[in-house]
């Protein structure tokens, strides 16, 4: 039994463990993703978000608002809400990375991590990552749904890849939030609450479901103004899709492709510092 | 510079109101095992997390293998290996799959820390279960996977805090043969315990904790002798009246004769020699010594003497060690143990 767990022999004792290189910081990057990944693939409930919700959610819209509600200057609505399902989809899923954070928090996994010799960040980055991947998992349920019941683009193919790459660029984004909410919950349930106080008014108080024109004054406001609306108007005119709010003055209607970048970027840059500085504060005692 | 593998030097830290340790000072030598012997609430884990670089203390120096622990918590944490309380694993995880993502996190390549795991489950009695979710795992089998995570590396610096806490004896058993394989190893080891018969059987030296203090600290030998509690019983082979004037003044104190003048016994300060000294004296005095003695104080009872209160949820605090005089000499230290009833 000894010899097997013998101590590390002196030589091997620094070379074998030096960090702090960037190939070194991938590396715990990718071991941290692919764990979050193992995660998702085992909790049912998180996979659900992000496989059954968005068939779920682009069937009851199409078959239910479909006829009812009329797109200002013409169009299919099963074309016109496509990307606002794309962009509820993505939106809401973000609500796993505050969850999965407060679990580890919760569960002292975390102090696991603490006492190894990585880059502590990974914790974060991983969590980033997996949840990207998995929005792009969400991405193609929706799309292969979309095309399923009708959805059609006549735009070319990297134009078409582009207005899904905007949309997965705001996801990432604001799954920084989202990390932020985890990083600040005292359990996973409180995290998940913030999907339905935060991300569902997000996503639905914009042009994802309805046209805005028929808003209220103020509520139109915050609609065109909301990030939710600039990605979802980018992807429309980048999947030459009916984009009634291309009519709307409000600058990031207008310019609907540089106003969802832009926002993505400034989230961005806001909440993953802040995210950071978050997970250290909560893991100093 | 000293050559202490694990320094602690008058570590104070407070959560809040609560202060959990109040000026702790100890220190292991390579190769030597440590154990933290305290009830509930002692300060013990406060102690290892700063050890093992997860919480800084309010004021002390902490030294890990050499290195300043609060001056270079990432070099600390490549000489260390810890295994938590509520052992720290990923429940969605496969054992195997727990202890490569360790192996990953640590620097290993993949395929090192394949290899390593394999052997470590091997080793665990662990590769039956290797493939499957840790929450499905039995307390024992989380301990010793959470252990095996800590090993993963060989790191020459081992904290384990209560291992064995909540296990039943048959886990506790091999969790225990674990350590012991370890020991010996060239490994330096902290273990913290609320149980006095695991430190005993496991620590070269014992630092008893208690309210963020350290009470006590020495061998368990040394501390089984601060102990006025030993006990010493002669069997004559003959009634031997004046036996009582013989053993009084050697034992300090009032010897107690049975009914048929065969047995006498007393309360003793310490026992070390004394057993051979008693027999030597008898011999001279003339009487035949049958059978003597010496019950060694239980750490539960060294805990009760510094203080005064047993170590709780303890059951097992009254185990004794049995001294007989005779050819091999007093064996104080002999595994020989029985209960005894306090």
């Amino acid at each position: 039994m000894t010899p097997a767990i013998a101590q590390r022999p002196g030589d091997a004792a620094g070379t074998g463990l030096i960090i702090g290189s960037m190939a070194e910081r991938a590396r715990n990057v990718v071991s941290m993703t692919r764990r979050n990944l193992v995660h998702i693939s085992r909790e049912p409930m998180q996979l659900s978000d992000v496989t059954i919700q968005p068939v779920l959610f682009t069937v009851l819209f199409i078959y239910l608002f479909g006829g009812a509600i009329p797109i200002p200057g013409g169009g299919s609505y099963t074309d016109f809400i496509l990307a606002g399902l794309l962009a509820l989809n993505l939106t809401t899923s973000t609500m796993g990375t505050a969850v999965g954070l407060a679990t580890d928090l919760h569960e002292g996994i975390i102090d696991r991590f603490r006492v190894l010799p990585m880059w502590r960040p990974a914790v974060l980055v991983g969590r980033s990552l997996a949840d990207l991947l998995t929005a792009c998992l969400c991405a193609l349920v929706v799309a292969v749904t979309g095309l399923a019941v009708g959805w059609r683009t006549s735009a070319g193919l990297p134009s078409i890849i582009g207005g899904f790459a905007l949309v997965l660029f705001f996801a990432y984004s604001l799954s920084w939030v989202a990390a932020c909410v985890g990083l600040n919950s005292k359990s996973p349930e409180s995290a998940a609450s913030f999907g339905f106080i935060v991300l569902f008014p997000l996503a639905f108080v914009s042009n994802a479901m309805v046209p805005t024109q028929h808003m209220p004054g103020w509520l139109q406001a915050v609609a065109d103004w909301n990030p939710v609306s600039a990605v979802t108007a980018a992807a429309r005119q980048l999947w030459h899709n009916p984009n009634p709010s291309a009519s709307i003055a409000a600058w990031p209607m207008q310019h609907p492709v540089e106003a969802s970048l832009a926002w993505s970027v400034l989230i961005l840059a806001a909440a993953a510092p802040l995210a950071s500085w978050y997970f250290r504060r909560r893991t100093t005692e | 510079m000293t050559d202490a593998m694990i320094e602690a030097d008058g570590l104070v830290k407070s959560y809040g109101q609560t202060r959990a340790l109040a000026g702790v000072s100890f220190s292991a030598p390579p190769g030597s095992v440590l154990g933290l012997l305290g009830p509930n609430g002692a300060g013990k884990t406060t102690a290892v997390r700063i050890l093992t670089t997860l919480a800084r203390p309010d004021a002390g120096q902490a030294r890990v293998a050499g290195i300043d622990v609060l001056a270079h918590p990432a070099a600390v944490r490549r000489q260390i290996g810890a295994a938590a309380q509520d052992a720290t694993l990923d429940g969605l995880l496969t054992g195997r799959q727990n202890l490569m993502l360790v192996g990953e996190l640590s620097g290993m390549r993949t395929g090192q820390a394949r290899a390593r795991a394999a052997e470590l489950l091997d080793l665990f009695e662990l590769a039956d279960a290797a493939d499957r979710v840790v929450k499905g795992y039995s307390g024992g089998m989380r301990r010793r996977l959470d252990l095996a995570a800590s090993l993963l590396t060989r790191p020459p610096v081992l904290f384990l805090d209560e291992p064995t806490t909540g296990l039943d004896p048959v886990s506790r058993q091999r969790v225990w043969e674990v350590i012991r394989a370890l020991i010996g190893s060239g490994v330096t080891l902290l273990l913290t315990t609320q149980y006095l018969d695991e430190a005993d059987a496991l620590a070269d030296r014992i630092v008893v904790v208690d309210h963020g203090q350290v009470i006590a600290d020495g061998t368990p030998r040394e501390l089984k002798q601060r102990s006025r509690s030993a006990h010493v019983e002669v069997t004559l082979a003959e009634p031997g009246p004046e036996a009582e004037e013989v053993i009084a003044p050697m034992v300090g104190g009032r010897v107690s004769v049975s009914a048929d003048g065969l047995r006498l016994g007393a309360a003793v300060d310490s026992a070390p020699g004394l057993a051979t000294a008693l027999v030597r004296a008898l011999d001279q005095a003339g009487m035949l010594v049958d059978n003597i003695e010496v019950r060694q104080p239980s750490l539960d009872d060294v805990f009760f003497a510094l203080t005064g209160a047993h170590i709780p949820g303890d059951n097992n605090g009254s185990s004794a060690a049995k001294t007989t005089a005779g050819p091999g000499g007093p064996g104080a230290d002999a595994a020989e143990r029985e209960r005894v009833q306090a």
